[in-house]
Order: structure tokens, then C-alpha cells, then sequence
């Protein structure tokens, strides 16, 4: 459809797309961040949340009547765990189980009898519980049992989801502020655009074109140029995503869990190029709109 | 010269006026006063009618109001005080979406042209027929039509800033004339050309005056005024004198200096 507004022509104007890429490039950086880390930080959920390890220390010294010891601390940490409210269910690994998991290194025989073996503790966590309940657990148990710890590893990795959620938070307050900035910078360069072009706005107006018209040939120009930038400040972002999830892919090693997008998160991060333009055709309508009703 | 005048599509046009309704006022002011955000009343109290199919100069020293007047009656300023209606209706009072259907109504000469720089003298011309909706074939051959009896035959691609004051005038009377209006607004509209160029615009005019277009000119030129007997709203010091035209002149008559009647050869 041809245009009566000398729009594309406009040195003013050509600002605009710029502006929408370099948005719409830092916004799906920030997003994409806080997309795989959100993954990452799922994946760990679901290692944490679902169960844990307690390790209950032999109490000194060898025989029967240390396993008696032995056999009370675990009573009373399972007693402890099990009035916790996050704990959905707690389990002692029996003797045949525990010299199972030993087996491979000492050998087979009476050596529970001779070793002081550690007890070990099966956790079931209720649906649900948050991040930090492995060291509420923790706390819990250790008040309860002198020597009872729980699995470091898991710990370890609870600490750093509260961490990777903090930052997931941060990830997106960065999506937030971008999103706000970008709206204001497109509706200042797509205003400032308008006042160039006020003089033609006041001619068709004179002449008798009806508001929707004027508004119209801004909208769809402003359109044009919102999607030119918006994707292409998407593909550039793309590049530098990738380079990120190669150097991710690097550490690999069991370290870090593998860093990917889904598809709802690719769908998600091609809606910041068609937000934005979307953005830019209504500011521009608006604009043209308001300034059109002042005019008598 | 007949066809020239058949260019504006139907559907371009809005309702024609209904026969035996020639003495209905197209423009009415009742006790018009005007003041700008600053400065004192331009004037106040004034009161004229232009009765449909009328043909009136408007005359008055620099600064003396004819933009004024002309911008309320194309819309472009509201009365401070008094009452001004368009086609019957109250400008003041009539509703926003209703004014578009009125301005389409009009045709305007600015004085100032008010070309749109980026667009070509065709584009410019064409601007009234695609804000009304009229088909793109139908622009393409009415345009070009008119451009050439302005003169501007070889310039159609021409923008504005490349143009001389003379053929930016032309480009914009024939913006104001494309749609065959109602009401010709021209403010001017002979101040950039010469005589000859000046009596054949003038009888565009007239020839749209013929067909039903009521017509308003402001300008300084006295001996247009002169020539053409047609009876003349005068400004001074915010008052308006109606002065109707000499004594019928004999106008395509012998005149001793022929130059000005040039403009009559080339008609049919
Ligand atoms: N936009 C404006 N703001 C304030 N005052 C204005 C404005 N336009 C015109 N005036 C004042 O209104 C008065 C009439 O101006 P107007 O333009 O109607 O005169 P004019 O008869 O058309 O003059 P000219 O023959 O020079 O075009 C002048 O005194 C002018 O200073
Ligand atoms: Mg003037």
C-alpha cells in the first residue's frame, strides 16, 4: 500500500529500528539467561527436593554395646526427621543394605560387627519443599544427633539454587528494566519521528483525511520499521547465544548441567522482536491520535 | 475546457446540493469575533453570507484579517466569539468525526501553499482523491490532466523545492481544485504569477463558479477585483464593507492594453 508521508525517507526516523534492535538484542540476552537458568535450576529441584541422605556416625568403640549406641542415635534421628515438617518420610538402611553399598570395597562378612560402620538414613522430602529445606534439615538433625550430617553434596547444591535463583530474579528485574526502557525509547524516537513530520500531519488534516488515514500510514510504517530492528537485534543475539551455550557445553562435566532452551522458551524470546514492534505501530497510532485531536 | 472539469471521479464527490436550494448559505459568520492566543481582536462583529454558486473577492490591506477569515471557514481556527457555519453548520458545535466530511467539501489555495516537500506536484495534487478514496487508474488519468492545463505538463515529477514560486502556487491551486469543491478557498492566489498566467487561473475559478463551486478569493491585486465584476468583501480596521462590482463591464469587449484578456483566447 502506497504511503502519502514520506516516512521511509526520514533521517529521524531511521533511529528507530536502531534503537528497537539494540533493545530487543540486550532484552533477548537477558531473557535467554533467565530462561536456562530457570532449566538449570529446575533440573536441580528436582534432585533436591525429591529425596536426601542423612549420615548417622558410629558412636566409639567396637561391640555390641557400641552398636547399641549406634543403634539409638539412629532412633533418635529418625524421631527428629521424622517430626520435620518437610520430611514426608525417613528410612534406616538396614544392615543388609548397608553392607550392600559396602560390599564392593571391604568384601563380604561379619565386618559390621568389627567396623564402626556410619548408619545411613533414607529421606523422602514432601512435594513442594522449597530450596533451602535440605539445611533446615539439616539444622534440625544435627540439633537432635551429635555426628548426624547430611548429604554435602546435595547441600552444596541447595545453597547454589538459592544463589541461581537469585540470580534468575536478577536475570529477569535486567528483562524488566530493558522492557521498560525499550518502551520509552520507542515511544520518544517514534514522537520525535511525528514531530518532523507534523506539518503533513496538518495538510491531510486540512484536506479532510479522516484520523484513522494519518494514523494508519504511521502505524504501519512505525510496524515496519519495529520488526526490521526487532529481529534483527534477535539474530544478532543469536550468534552470542550460541557462543554461550558452546562454552557451556565446555565445563560439562557433571559441574554445571547441560544449558539449553526448550521450545516455549524460543517462543518466548521470538516474541521480544514482535513486542516490540507491536510496541512501536501502537505508540505511533497514539501519538498520531493525540496529536491530531488538538488540532482544531 | 468542458472535460478538464469532468475529472473528479464520482465517488470523490459528496452529495450535490439539492436543485432550488441555490440561495442556502454556505458560509454564514453572525457577529464573528476572532483573537488570536496573543494579541488583540483581529476583528469582531463581523457578519457576512456567502449564498451558494456566489463568487467574492475578499480585499484588505496587509494584516488586515483575509487569512483570518479564510482559516474559519476552511476550520482551521474556531471563533472566539459569534457564530460561524459551514454548509449549515455550526463549526463551533459540530461534532469531530463530522468535520473530515466538511473539510472534503472544500478546496483551499493556501497562502503559504503548503506543499508536502517530499512528494512530487502529482503526488500533491493527488493528495485530496486518495484521502476521499478514489481509485488509483482514476488518479493516474485526472491528474496529470490538470497539471497540464496549469502548465505544468513537463513537471509532474517535479517536488516542490525544485519548483519556482509561480508553479508552486499552480500546484496548489490545482490540489484545491482536483475534487471539484464546494467551496474554493483561495488566499492569494495569483501573487506569484503574471497577468496572463494570473486571468486564465482566474477563469478556472470562474468556470468552477459556473458549476456550482461558490467561490472566495482574498487578495491584494485591485485590478483583478477590477476585471472580473464580482462583488467584493472589504477589510479595514476589523470592519467589513460589502462593495458590489462596478457597473457590468463589458468584458470580453475591445480594451485598449490587451494583455490581461489573454487568459480568454483559450477558451472554447
Ligand atoms: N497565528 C497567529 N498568531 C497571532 N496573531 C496572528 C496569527 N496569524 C495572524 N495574526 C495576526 O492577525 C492579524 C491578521 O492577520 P492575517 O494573516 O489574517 O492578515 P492578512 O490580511 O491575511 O494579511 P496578508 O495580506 O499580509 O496575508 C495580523 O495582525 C496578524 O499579526
Ligand atoms: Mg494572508
Amino acid at each position: 500500500m502506497r504511503s502519502d508521508i514520506p516516512l521511509s525517507r526520514d533521517r529521524n526516523a531511521r533511529l528507530v529500528p536502531v534503537l528497537v534492535g539494540v533493545m530487543v538484542f540486550l532484552a533477548v540476552l537477558a531473557a535467554s539467561g533467565a530462561l536456562a537458568l530457570d532449566n538449570v535450576l529446575d533440573r536441580w529441584r528436582r534432585d533436591v527436593t525429591g529425596t536426601l541422605t542423612a549420615q548417622i556416625q558410629a558412636a566409639p568403640g567396637l561391640g555390641a554395646e557400641a552398636r547399641a549406641a549406634t543403634d539409638r542415635r539412629v532412633a533418635l534421628a529418625l524421631e527428629a526427621l521424622r517430626g520435620h515438617p518437610a520430611v514426608a518420610s525417613a528410612r534406616a538402611l538396614d544392615d543388609a543394605e548397608l553392607t550392600a553399598l559396602v560390599e564392593p570395597w571391604i568384601g563380604a562378612g561379619e565386618l559390621l560387627d568389627d567396623l564402626p560402620m556410619p548408619r545411613l538414613i533414607d529421606i523422602t522430602l514432601r512435594p513442594g519443599a522449597g530450596g533451602d529445606t535440605a539445611s533446615d534439615v539439616a539444622r534440625a538433625l544435627a540439633a537432635a544427633v551429635p555426628g548426624a550430617s547430611l548429604d554435602a553434596h546435595r547441600l552444596w547444591l541447595s545453597r547454589l539454587m538459592d544463589l541461581g535463583e537469585a540470580l534468575g530474579l536478577l536475570a529477569l528485574a535486567v528483562v524488566a528494566v530493558v522492557g521498560v526502557a525499550t518502551t520509552l525509547a520507542i515511544i520518544h524516537a517514534t514522537r520525535a519521528g511525528l514531530t518532523a513530520h507534523r506539518p503533513v500531519i496538518e495538510v491531510l488534516h486540512l484536506i479532510g483525511a479522516q484520523q484513522d488515514y494519518i494514523a494508519r500510514q504511521f502505524a504501519r510504517h512505525a510496524l515496519t520499521q519495529g520488526l526490521k530492528g526487532g529481529l534483527g537485534g534477535f539474530m544478532l543475539a543469536l550468534p552470542v547465544l550460541a557462543g554461550v551455550g558452546w562454552l557451556a557445553a565446555q565445563v560439562e562435566g557433571g559441574l554445571i548441567p547441560r544449558v539449553g532452551l526448550s521450545p516455549w522458551d524460543w517462543l518466548w524470546l521470538v516474541l521480544l522482536p514482535l513486542g516490540a514492534a507491536g510496541l512501536s505501530m501502537l505508540t505511533a497510532r497514539v501519538t498520531v491520535l493525540h496529536t491530531l485531536s488538538r488540532m482544531p | 475546457m468542458a472535460d478538464d472539469w469532468e475529472i473528479a471521479d464520482e465517488s470523490a464527490r459528496l452529495p450535490h446540493r439539492p436543485p432550488g436550494a441555490e440561495d442556502t448559505a454556505v458560509v454564514r459568520f453572525e457577529r464573528v469575533g476572532l483573537r488570536y492566543d496573543v494579541g488583540p481582536e483581529v476583528f469582531r462583529d463581523m457578519s457576512f453570507t456567502l449564498p451558494a454558486g456566489s463568487f467574492h473577492f475578499l480585499t484588505g490591506g496587509s494584516g488586515a484579517g483575509k487569512s483570518t477569515v479564510l482559516g474559519l471557514c476552511y476550520l482551521s481556527l474556531r471563533p472566539t466569539r459569534g457564530l460561524v457555519t459551514l454548509f449549515g453548520h455550526d463549526v463551533s458545535r459540530a461534532p469531530t468525526r463530522l468535520l473530515p466530511r466538511l473539510r472534503r467539501r472544500l478546496g483551499v489555495v493556501f497562502q503559504d501553499f503548503r506543499l508536502i516537500e517530499h512528494l512530487s506536484a502529482m503526488d500533491n495534487v493527488a493528495l485530496p482523491l486518495r484521502v476521499a478514496g478514489v481509485p488509483e487508474p482514476d488518479i493516474r488519468r485526472h491528474v496529470p490532466e490538470l497539471l497540464a492545463w496549469v502548465g505544468l505538463a513537463d513537471h509532474l515529477e517535479a517536488r516542490p523545492s525544485t519548483l519556482s514560486g509561480g508553479q508552486k502556487q499552480r500546484v496548489a491551486i490545482a490540489r484545491a481544485v482536483i475534487n471539484r469543491p464546494d467551496l474554493l478557498l483561495a488566499d492569494e492566489p495569483t501573487g506569484n504569477v503574471d497577468d496572463r498566467i494570473a486571468m486564465r487561473l482566474l477563469h478556472l475559478f470562474e468556470e468552477l463558479n459556473k458549476l456550482g463551486t461558490t467561490v472566495l478569493i482574498a487578495t491584494h491585486n485591485e485590478q483583478l477585483v477590477r476585471r472580473f465584476a464580482h462583488p467584493c468583501l472589504q477589510l479595514n480596521h476589523g470592519a467589513l464593507t460589502l462593495r458590489q462590482p462596478e457597473p457590468p463591464q463589458p468584458r470580453p469587449g475591445p480594451r485598449p492594453a490587451g494583455g490581461l484578456q489573454g487568459g480568454r483566447m483559450d477558451r472554447p
